[in-house]
Parts: C-alpha cells; structure tokens; sequence
C-alpha cells in the first residue's frame, strides 16, 4: 500500500485537490450537481485529448507545439466530411488523418535532425494553413449523432458520456501501448535516448510512433471540438499553452521519461474547475482568461523550477 | 588549415556559407525581384512597360515601407535567438502597444500615450526575462503564456475604454505614411534603430554576451557572466522594440484591432532565421534579418499575384523556415 502510494503519490495529490476543488465548488453554487458536472466534463474533452497527445510526446522526450493547429485541421475535416458523406467513414478519415499529421511531424523530427520544438513550431504554421485550405472561415456541419454521443449520460445518470469517451480512448489506445514493446520503447527513450539506442531501442521508429499517436488523440480532440460547436473552426483555439500547463501539472516532467495519462487528464478537470469557479464567482469572462493564463504560467513556472531544482541535485 | 582541407566540400562550402550569409540571400533577392519583373513586366522597370523611369521608386518605395515593422520584429527575434530563445510575444506587444496609443491620445494627448503604449512593452518584457532568466522556463511557452495573458488584458481594457474613440498622433501618420523623395519616412525610425541594433550586436560588451551566453551558457556563467541579468534586459529590450514597430505600424496602417499585429508573428520569425540567425544560438545577424524582411515582402507580392490564399501563404511560410533551418544542419552539420 505504502509504495503504491509513493509511486502514484503525486496522482494521488492531484485527486484529493480536484475532490477539494469540486467540494469548493458546491459550496459557493449549491446547485452545482450531476449536470453541472456533465457540462464540465463537455467542455473539458478537445482540452483532454490534447493533453493526452501532448503527454506522450513529452514522455518520449519532446514537444508539440502543434497540436492545437491539428485539432483545427481534424475538426475542419470533420465538418466538411460530415456534410457530404456517411459519419463512420468520415469519422475513420480524420482519425487516420491525424495519424498521418502526427506522423509526418516524427518523421521530419527524425529525418531532418532539427529539434522538436522547431519543428513543431513550423508545422504549427503548416497546419494552420492547411486548416484554412480546407474551410476558410467557420461553417460545415457535423453528424447530429456525433453531438448526441457527447452530451447526457451512460448508462447511469452521474457518469456523463464525455468522461467515458475520454476514459475508453484512452483505454483502447495508450493502455495496449504502453503494456506492450512500444510503450517500453517510448519511456525508455525520453529517460535517455542514447542508453536506449546502444540498448536496441529503434529510437527513430519510436519518436515516430509517439508523435502519431499524439496526431491521433488531436483528431480525437478536433472531432470532439467539431462535435461541441457542430461547425469547423479553422483557428486554432488555446490548446497548445493549456496542453502544456496540464502536462506539467500532470506530474510529466518535460524532457521525458516520467509520468503516465492518469495525472495530466486529472490536471485538467483541475484547471477546468478553476474556470468553473471563477465563472460561478460571477466574473467577467475576459478577467477569467487572464487569471487563466496567469495560473497555466504559474504552472509551467513551477514544473520548470522543480525540474531544474530536481537536476542539480 | 588541416581541418579544412579534410572537411568534404559542401562542409566548406556550408561554413563559408555560414561565415557570409549576405552573399546568397542578397544573390536570392535579386532573384526573386527578378522573377516578379517577369511575372508581371513593369512593375518594378516600368521603362519596360513604356512609362518612364528605369526603377520604379513608388514601387521599391511601397516594398521598403512594409518591411521596415517586419525587420523591427525580425531584431527582437534575432537578438533572443542569439541566446538560443525566442520571443512569440512580440505580435501581441506590438498589437497592444498600437492600441493602447490609439485610445490614450485622444484622452491625454500624444506624448503621454506614445510612452504608456512603450511602457507596456517594458511590462512585458519584464514577465518575459523573468520566467526566462530567473524560473528558467523555455523562452517559447513562456513567451507564448504572456502573449495569452496579454491578449487577455487587452479585451479586457479595450471594454474600459470603448467609449473613449480613437486617435492616431501626426508624428506616427507621418512615419507611417509620409514619403520624402519616394521614400516612406519609417526609414527616419528604421535607420537610427538598424544602426543601433548593428551596433549592439557587434561592439557592445552586451552583444557580445548575447552571443557567448548562446554559444555556451555553462562557459559564460563559469567566466563570470550573471545570465538572469542579460536575460531581463534582452526580453525588455524586445518588448520595447516590438512596442515601438506596433507604434510605427499603427500610423501605417491607421486604424485599430485587438489583432493589428498579430499575423507579423510568424514573418518576423521567418525573417531571422531566413537572414542566417541560428534558432539554436550563438550566431545570427541583423543585416541578414534586414534582406529577409524583403524577401519575405517580394515573395509576398508574388504569391498575393498569384492569387494564393491566406491558408497556403501561411503552409508557405512554415515550410519556409522548416526547410532553411534543415539545410542549415544540413550543411553545416551543426545545430
């Protein structure tokens, strides 16, 4: 029990905050309940699923500064698909074209040599634009049911929808993952990619690999922002700095090697609730942004000022 | 000499390359003037579409005044890449700066609100070199952060003053949009400031840190350089610098958004790393960031002639600076 809790202590810490955070919450709107939480758990799916891609490229060891220009670029192609053609194909369609966004950022990372973080920053611009190819201003529309699938709940009133599609992607694709050779591959490399390399690790194929599976949980995150608006938007919204802030907060240290999916999706819900509060306090929306904001810096500050204080010991 | 006489060709070849980056990018400017001239004879030797003149100064005249705000963001990108950062906040600085000014001088006059709009930039600047210098925090999401809270404050005061109206002082109209001998006079802002950046760079003990702090911080800090210092100054002096093109494109283009600025982000980025800086530190310069600037306005014009849209300019760009920091490693098998 005791190394149980040594090894998740941080998860842990991050559970008992959210449950502090929800019990503040009640506090200052008794009303918030079941469908309060519904609506928390609707908004907080494109943050999730971009965390959740961000997650595993800093575990392998780098960054993607793209992932919110992805989400654009997928939840576009979501709603021009969805209007002219059958749901499921369209919905495979811009999954595997996240995949093959994700892999095309690894494979220049590998290929090229460039650092992610420039990479990443230059395929922002990329995608970006391809999003506004494909639909230059806001418009398309998505399937009702895709909308349906994300609100209310199942299979009992209190377990909203959204929370069991984040909880059962994540399940399906990074639990097989990580169990398996791949998976080891990945947390081996962000922990020290040489070691893992005269070890026999493919190092390149993993970065690859890790990089297309954040491209997959992106498309995960575009659909699900195309499916909470029922439009495509091509701006990219603020899920890049947010990603990073849950990440960090999430107890994945950037450059590698620590930390799973559990703590960064907590991490979330936290700093969704925050917003909740701030909202419920009843103030202006544009201030929330701001405190937002402060709070992501504060965030990342910290994680960085840990990490550093944590090398030099 | 033995190490070069070992080293294979392109190696030399991408040294010499390094050493002189001037060469090509000017050779790649008249190249690209060249082709527009083709595209659509006359536009810049108007002589050859029967108009007199044999270099048409409205049309080097336009090109030169739009670069200048672009070759101002392009020094606070070359002067953080030096030591291996960058600044993402300066479209956001730049943006608030202009409209900051717009609405203060119609409420206090010009002077008052010309110096709050840079105070803004020193604000930030400030944040920046401390999430930097001192937590240590990658320039990039740190930047990005205080961009996001500055887009935040923004909306935020643009609701305060919406009643307010606004103003664009004389003097920034005259630079933005006055000519002298068809010439725009931004050049009475840019000159100044390019000489004095040059400066910086090349004969101050500052520029000189910038530089080694970017070649080897570890080796700077040993040789008694106090890095957070540098860096509070470096991203204070950038946000200046991005305040003060906001200021000079504010009076270029004469009117206010909460995204002015904005979409001058990625070029001034494009800019330096076109114009030779290393995005990883340690080597960069500002005459290059200068000729990139043009290019980057040339190619502009070709692909608005050629009807690209918004989306592929932007792909376009990004391609850019992916492939010119590629070769770079490429060629000069470093990072």
């Amino acid at each position: 029990m005791s190394a149980f809790v040594r090894k998740h202590g941080w998860t842990l810490g991050l559970a008992l905050l959210l449950l502090a955070l929800t019990v503040v919450t009640r506090l200052i709107q008794p009303t918030f309940g079941v469908n309060g939480f519904e609506s928390l758990a609707r908004a907080a799916l494109p943050f999730a699923f971009a965390t959740a891609g961000m997650a595993v490229v800093v575990i392998v060891g780098g960054i993607d500064l793209s992932v919110a220009s992805m989400m654009a670029v997928t939840g576009v192609l979501a709603a021009v698909l969805m209007e002219r053609m059958a749901g499921v194909p369209a919905l495979v369609i811009v999954l595997a074209a996240g995949l093959v966004m994700g892999l095309i950022n690894g494979a220049l990372i590998v290929l090229t040599r460039v650092p992610d973080i420039v990479v990443t920053l230059a395929m922002l611009f990329v995608w970006e634009g391809t999003a506004l190819l494909i639909l230059e201003t806001p418009g398309g529309a998505t399937a009702d049911w895709l909308e349906a699938s994300i609100r209310g709940f199942f299979p009992v009133e209190g377990i909203p929808k959204a929370l069991l599609i984040i909880g059962g992607a994540i399940g399906v694709v990074w639990l097989p993952i990580r169990r398996s050779k791949l998976g080891l591959s990945i947390y081996a490399t962000g922990s020290d990619e040489r070691a893992a390399f005269r070890s026999g690790v493919a190092v390149g194929r993993t970065k690859i690999a890790a990089y297309g599976l954040c491209g997959l949980f992106c498309a995960m995150g575009g659909l699900s922002l195309a499916a909470l608006t029922g439009i495509g938007e091509p701006v990219p919204g603020p899920y890049l700095l947010a990603s990073v802030a849950a990440v960090v907060l999430g107890g994945v240290v950037l450059g590698g090697g620590k930390g799973g999916l559990l703590g960064p999706l907590i991490a979330v819900f936290i700093l969704r609730i925050i917003r909740t509060i701030l909202t419920l306090m009843a103030i202006d929306p544009n201030v929330t942004t701001i405190v937002e904001g402060t709070i992501m810096v504060a965030v990342v500050m910290l994680g960085t000022w840990a990490t550093t204080r944590g090398a030099r010991r | 000499m033995s190490t070069q006489s070992t080293d294979p060709p392109h190696v030399r070849l991408g040294l010499f390359l390094r050493d002189n980056p001037m060469i090509p990018l000017l050779i790649f400017l008249f190249l690209l003037i060249a082709a527009l001239e083709v595209m659509r004879p006359g536009i810049v030797i108007p002589i050859r579409a029967g108009r007199d003149g044999l270099i048409s100064t409205f049309w080097v005249g336009n090109l030169v005044k739009f670069a200048i705000p672009l070759a101002m963001l392009a020094a606070c990108q070359v002067l953080t890449m030096l030591t291996a950062g960058i600044d993402l906040s300066v479209g956001v600085v730049a943006t608030v700066a202009a409209f900051v000014c717009a609405t203060l001088s119609s409420i206090w006059g010009a002077t008052p609100a010309v110096l709050i709009a840079l105070s803004t930039g020193v604000v930030v600047g400030l944040v920046n070199g401390f999430g930097v210098g001192i937590v240590r925090v990658h320039p990039l999401i740190m930047t990005l952060g205080t961009g996001l809270v500055a887009t935040g404050c923004l909306q935020v005061y643009q609701r305060m003053v919406i009643n307010a109206g606004t103003e664009i002082p004389g003097g920034l109209e005259w630079l933005g949009i006055g000519r002298t001998f068809g010439m725009p006079n931004g050049l009475f802002l840019f000159i100044p400031f390019a000489i004095f950046i040059l400066w910086l760079m090349r004969y101050t003990g500052f520029g000189r840190i910038l530089f080694a702090l970017g070649s080897n911080e570890r080796a700077a800090s040993l040789s008694g350089v106090r890095a957070w210092h540098v860096y509070l100054a470096l991203y204070v002096l950038s946000g200046v610098i991005a305040a003060l093109a906001g200021l000079l494109y504010l009076g270029m283009i004469r009117q206010t958004s909460l995204s002015l600025a904005n979409p001058l982000l990625l070029p001034s980025v494009a800019a330096a790393v076109i114009g030779g800086t290393s995005i990883f530190g340690g080597r960069g310069s500002y005459a290059g960031a200068i000729i990139g600037a043009l290019i980057l306005r040339v190619l502009d014009t070709m692909l608005t002639l050629m009807q690209m849209p918004e989306g592929a300019r932007t792909a376009l760009f990004g391609l850019i600076i992916l492939a010119v920091t590629a070769l770079y490693v490429r060629i000069t098998g470093t990072r």
